[in-house]
């Protein structure tokens, strides 16, 4: 058994030596009303993508930080090649474009005040088309598994995520982890009955101290909206899948990380600075969590699903894994590496992880995920509060 | 041997059904690593993704899967019986019914 497929990999070395395994040209709203001019600009300019959203007017504090963040996190993201910034007024909009000019990679902003759309959408456009032409002859290098950042999460969980494609992962991660990787997991809210093996295995107490803090954070705030969660867990739907208690199910969950220890805790769309296993802050809804995860600059995403979750991301190729015999023969569209044969022992998981890690290399080498090719591009801010 | 039950540890007091188990049948457990680890005789019927007790447990007994706790078993548990809501419950909370909206 080898801890790799013997596939060669190719992506883009970007500026800042980081590795791409896309070569997006993004055109990037600031904020909501410039979400018009955005698509306008995609629509005339040919391998360009409109990444838009509902946000950006009349935040502020760690609310408006966190919009800030994702948007520069995304456009900083390996996977992009160059940006166009388009928001309402310049001040904002700078800002977002000197985050991701610190790459090194092409990046310009327009502003909407004093132009009109059609004025910016011509200036706009121009730029793009030059980025285009930049990006369209960046040639595929060599690269190492090493340059491959990885980030994982699991939705729509039944018995068979906690029994089958969550280990698989885990065991993926472990030898990802050897390999000096740098790989990214999450779920605040998700862990709970399981934050003790996450503490344990924390490298260092400080760690652990700022995962048990987010955490704690979490608790308050659901305590402090008048609800309770914990309650509701397992869901009906879980039990009768075969899931008992809640420290079942996220023990189950928690599989992801296999026998990894975690070397750092990362703030929602936090950039990881070592290599390693990396908590994030973050919420457990897949679109929110995946776009935090390529904010944070992981290029290729691992998404277990038990009973289907059908989630995409615009930027991070979102890799569907599932070991549900049934969801893989209704939904098989959606998935990408049918772990069902784990359940029929026809092989251990080991033998599972090696099909993943061939289905990542493919991945990584320009094959398009399901959620690519049906279209599922996913990019939700997480809000953290009610704007001004 | 029929291969029916996964375990996550060897030392894991519940398995989980790979596939619809019926009592009476002898069926053999193994890691996800494929080792086998023993062979259960079913008391009952367990369906695909339920849990299986790996050997006889008293009340109160914390219930261990994943070499973890994930319950307490609330009524003596026999090996090859099915172990759910029924007969665990949680160690961290109480059952109680969930509130996702404010009333």
């Amino acid at each position: 058994m080898s801890t790799f497929p013997n596939i060669p990999l190719t992506g883009y070395r970007r500026e800042n030596g980081r590795v791409g395994i896309r070569n997006h040209v993004v055109i990037m709203s600031v904020d909501d009303i410039s979400n018009a001019a955005v698509e306008g600009v995609a629509r005339l300019i040919r391998g360009t993508y409109a990444l838009t959203h509902p946000y950006g007017r009349l935040q502020f504090g760690k609310d408006l930080r966190l919009t800030f963040d994702t948007l520069i996190g995304t456009g900083r993201n390996p996977n992009v090649a160059a940006v166009i910034v388009i928001g309402i007024e310049p001040t904002w909009t700078e800002h977002v474009v000197k985050g991701i000019a610190e790459t090194g990679k092409p990046v310009a902003g327009f502003s909407i005040e004093r132009h009109g759309d059609l004025k910016t959408i011509e200036m706009a456009s121009r730029k793009a088309k030059e980025f285009v032409h930049y990006a369209s002859e960046l040639p595929r290098v060599p690269v190492e598994w090493k340059d491959i950042w990885v980030s994982t999460k699991c939705g729509e969980s039944d018995t068979t995520s906690g029994l089958a494609s969550n280990p698989t992962v885990g065991r993926v991660f472990e030898r990802l982890e050897k390999n000096g990787n740098t790989l990214i997991f999450g779920e605040t809210t998700e862990v709970t009955g399981a934050e003790d093996k996450i503490i344990e295995n924390c490298v260092s107490p400080e760690v652990a101290a700022q995962f048990k803090a987010a955490f704690d954070d979490y608790q308050a705030l659901v305590e402090s909206q008048g609800v309770s969660l914990l309650g509701s867990q397992p869901t009906e739907g879980n039990i009768r899948g075969g899931l008992s208690t809640i420290e079942e199910k996220a023990l189950g969950n928690v599989e992801k990380m296999g026998r990894c220890k975690v070397a750092g805790f990362l703030k929602p769309a936090e950039e990881p600075k070592t290599p390693g296993l990396h908590f994030m802050d973050s919420s457990s809804a897949a679109a929110e969590m995946v776009t935090l995860c390529c904010a944070a600059g992981a290029v290729l995403h691992l998404f277990t699903t038990g009973q289907g979750n059908i989630i995409g991301n615009p930027i991070e190729p979102v890799i569907k894994l599932s070991a549900n015999p049934l969801t893989v023969e209704t939904m098989s569209e959606h998935i990408d590496v049918d772990l069902s044969g784990l359940l029929r022992f026809e092989y251990n998981l080991d033998g599972a992880a090696d099909r993943t890690l061939e289905v990542m290399a493919r991945t990584i080498n320009g094959r398009l995920t399901s959620a690519e090719a049906l279209r599922h591009d996913e990019f939700v801010i997480t809000k953290l509060y009610r704007s001004a | 041997m029929k291969k029916g039950i996964l375990l996550h540890e060897p030392t894991d007091d519940v398995g989980v059904a790979a596939m619809d188990l019926m009592a009476g049948e002898e069926i053999e457990a193994v890691t996800l690593e494929g080792v086998p680890v023993a062979t259960i005789k079913l008391i009952e019927d367990v369906p695909l993704g339920h849990k299986v007790a790996m050997r006889d447990m008293p009340e109160n007994h914390h219930v261990q899967e994943y070499g973890r706790a994930i319950g307490y078993a609330s009524q003596p548990i026999q090996c090859g019986e099915h172990v759910h809501v029924h007969n665990i419950k949680s160690l961290r909370w109480a059952a109680s019914k969930a509130k996702v909206l404010e009333e």
